[in-house]
């Protein structure tokens, strides 16, 4: 029986029969990882003694039988969540040989659960990038084409998930890390609205950004792990103190009279041929289902990506100041602490890293402040407008989650402009604080690579956007094409 | 936003970030971060003049707690992930003569 390709829902029903023991279920992943992550490289670090062990006490304790939404499944986590006693890098030489010393917020909720904690997976540098590419230990290769990126930054744990070396995974979404890379991998990736899950514990980028969410094998498996990580906690003062509904129950519903907004900036030029055509025939497929289509429009979308590069770099260069050689990580010694400083950063942090503090420090530098981060922090309000106004007139919006499928390795990596263009589509998203979700909707034809359908919400408006992903998933078997690995 | 952004010291700036950059680098990012911000003038386009900034999407605002004490992560716990340390402390070079 290959374990591995089950989902939650399928391998949580055969631990609660007792039909499996969590310790074969992680078996059978380290088993699959064995095989195929020589050839992927999604994960940095794995311990199968931790993950057996983690296995048998999930086992002795008969938590998986007991209905507890994850007893005994295995998820895999991004490098940039901590996890008491494992290391967390960031993929960053900054960070080498750091170990967490407490779980974040979400990793408690997962072991509540019962999950097992698997293992780490490869990111882009402290999260910025678009490819993986920035890792400053790995390449990972999407499990569709090895020669193409598998998207970022939550680059490994989207590949794992596709190609089967976990059940599902964390990652964290800022301007699209966690939709993008589930579409050019193949999977489902869930942002959830800002301050629905609690950031505690996750290393900060772009603190008016980042938001922790699921990648997965199904919609619904995204609205099962949703319940377990969502709530207030008050470690997190961007947590908003709303009740968590049950996300499972109404994904059967349908979506009969529902109305879904294509916004018509975003149907633009620039957007690959065969995705236009995937999205556009999901639409009718949509439509078929009982949704209604209304043309809407987001005005300011052309400025999105302006937008965010100052406002994620200024804070990016706030949040990682942190990192100056006295506390934790790597040190490069110095005669006074400016020195220790300043070489510890110059050698520690990777090019893209270097490149978006330096950018930050700059728009917030005297001078300048008023002129980048302001005007940008302004620009923002007329782009969260536009979706309060938009949502109005629909219920969902419908867009390609990337203008492209996986695109090849170093095909952008020396034109950063070129690279960040690329996220045009999930940007607006974070900027907004709205959710939104990708899920797969077709493939390009040769070579066949994943193309991803995104669906964004209202906020706290999770419960509606994984309806219409599981409806689509439903009236179509898109999920059960799999990489052949 | 300033129209004439081809003279970034970016030297300056990599020493307000604290960050030592070789000669290499400089230049490498001096020429991508002009790109960079010439595309980001697109934003002059926009006339904001009412428009309040919007700092993050939450509809909170001073989030407090009891200043009260109480219990933390073990300092020897965390030492552990220091480069340097010796008593209880981080040990960093000399800051004053």
């Amino acid at each position: 029986m290959s374990l591995h390709t089950l989902t939650i829902q399928q391998l949580r029903e055969k631990l609660r029969q007792g039909e499996v023991s969590a310790r074969e279920a992680t078996q059978a992943m380290l088993d699959r990882i064995n095989a195929v992550d020589g050839k992927i490289k999604a994960y940095l670090w794995l311990n199968p003694e931790d993950a057996l062990s983690q296995a048998d006490t999930i086992d002795r304790s008969g938590i998986a039988k007991d209905g507890k939404p994850l007893g005994g499944i295995p998820i895999a986590i991004k490098d940039v969540i901590n996890v008491e006693g494992q290391p967390c890098t960031c993929a960053s030489k900054i960070l080498n040989g750091y170990v967490s010393v407490y779980d974040a917020f979400v990793i408690k909720r997962l072991r509540e659960s019962g999950a097992l904690l698997l293992g780490r997976t490869n990111m882009d540098e402290f999260a910025m990038g678009s490819s993986t590419e920035n890792s400053s230990w790995d390449v990972t290769r999407n499990p569709w084409d090895f020669d193409r990126i598998p998207g970022g930054s939550s680059g490994g744990s989207a590949a794992a998930v596709a190609a089967d070396e976990a059940i599902a995974a964390l990652g964290s979404d800022t301007g699209g890390s966690i939709r993008q890379p589930a579409a050019v991998c193949g999977c489902v990736g869930l942002k959830p609205t800002y301050g629905r899950v609690s950031r505690y514990g996750l290393v900060a980028f772009a603190s008016s950004l980042d938001q922790i969410g699921p990648l997965t094998k199904t919609a619904a498996d995204a609205a099962l792990m949703l319940g377990v990580l969502a709530g207030h906690d008050a470690s997190d003062s961007t947590s908003v103190p709303q009740p968590v509904p049950d996300y499972t129950a109404p994904l059967d519903r349908g979506i009969k009279g529902l109305r879904v907004g294509l916004p018509k900036e975003y149907f633009i030029e620039g957007m690959d041929r065969e995705v236009e055509t995937a999205v556009r025939s999901a639409i009718q497929q949509l439509q078929s289902l009982g949704a209604e289509v209304v043309e809407i429009s987001l005005p300011h979308t052309d400025y999105a990506v302006a937008v965010y590069y100052l406002i994620a770099t200024a804070e990016a260069s706030a949040n990682l100041a942190r990192f100056d050689g006295v506390r934790y990580g790597l040190r490069v010694a110095g005669k006074d602490p400016i020195e220790m400083y300043g070489k510890t950063r110059g050698t520690g942090f990777g090019p893209e890293v270097k490149r978006r503090i330096i950018l930050g420090t700059y728009a917030l530098s005297a001078g300048y402040y008023d002129a980048y981060y302001l005007r940008a922090q302004k620009v923002r309000t007329l782009i969260r407008r536009d979706f309060e106004k938009a949502f109005v007139k629909c219920d969902v919006i419908v867009t390609p989650t990337s203008p492209t499928a996986a695109f090849k390795f170093g095909e952008k990596t020396e034109d950063p402009l070129q690279m960040y263009l690329s996220d045009i589509f999930t940007i607006s998203l974070n900027l907004a604080g709205n959710c939104g979700v990708s899920i797969p909707c077709g493939f390009t034809s040769n070579p066949k690579l994943p193309i991803g359908l995104q669906v964004l919400g209202k906020p706290f408006g999770e419960e509606i956007i994984l309806r219409v992903a599981h409806a689509y998933e439903q009236a179509t078997d898109w999920r059960k094409q799999r990489p052949n690995l | 936003m300033p129209e004439d952004t081809s003279k970034i010291d970016v030297a300056y700036v990599a020493y307000l970030a604290r960050m030592r950059l070789s000669v290499a680098e400089m230049a490498k990012m001096s020429a991508q971060l002009q790109e960079i911000l010439s595309y980001v003038a697109k934003l002059n386009e926009i006339d904001v003049s009412n428009v309040e900034p919007t700092a993050h999407a939450t509809p909170l605002s001073n989030v407090l707690r009891k200043d009260e004490a109480r219990p933390s992560v073990d300092t020897k716990k965390i030492l552990k992930n220091a480069p340097d340390s010796a008593r209880d402390l981080f040990i960093v070079p000399k800051i004053v003569e």
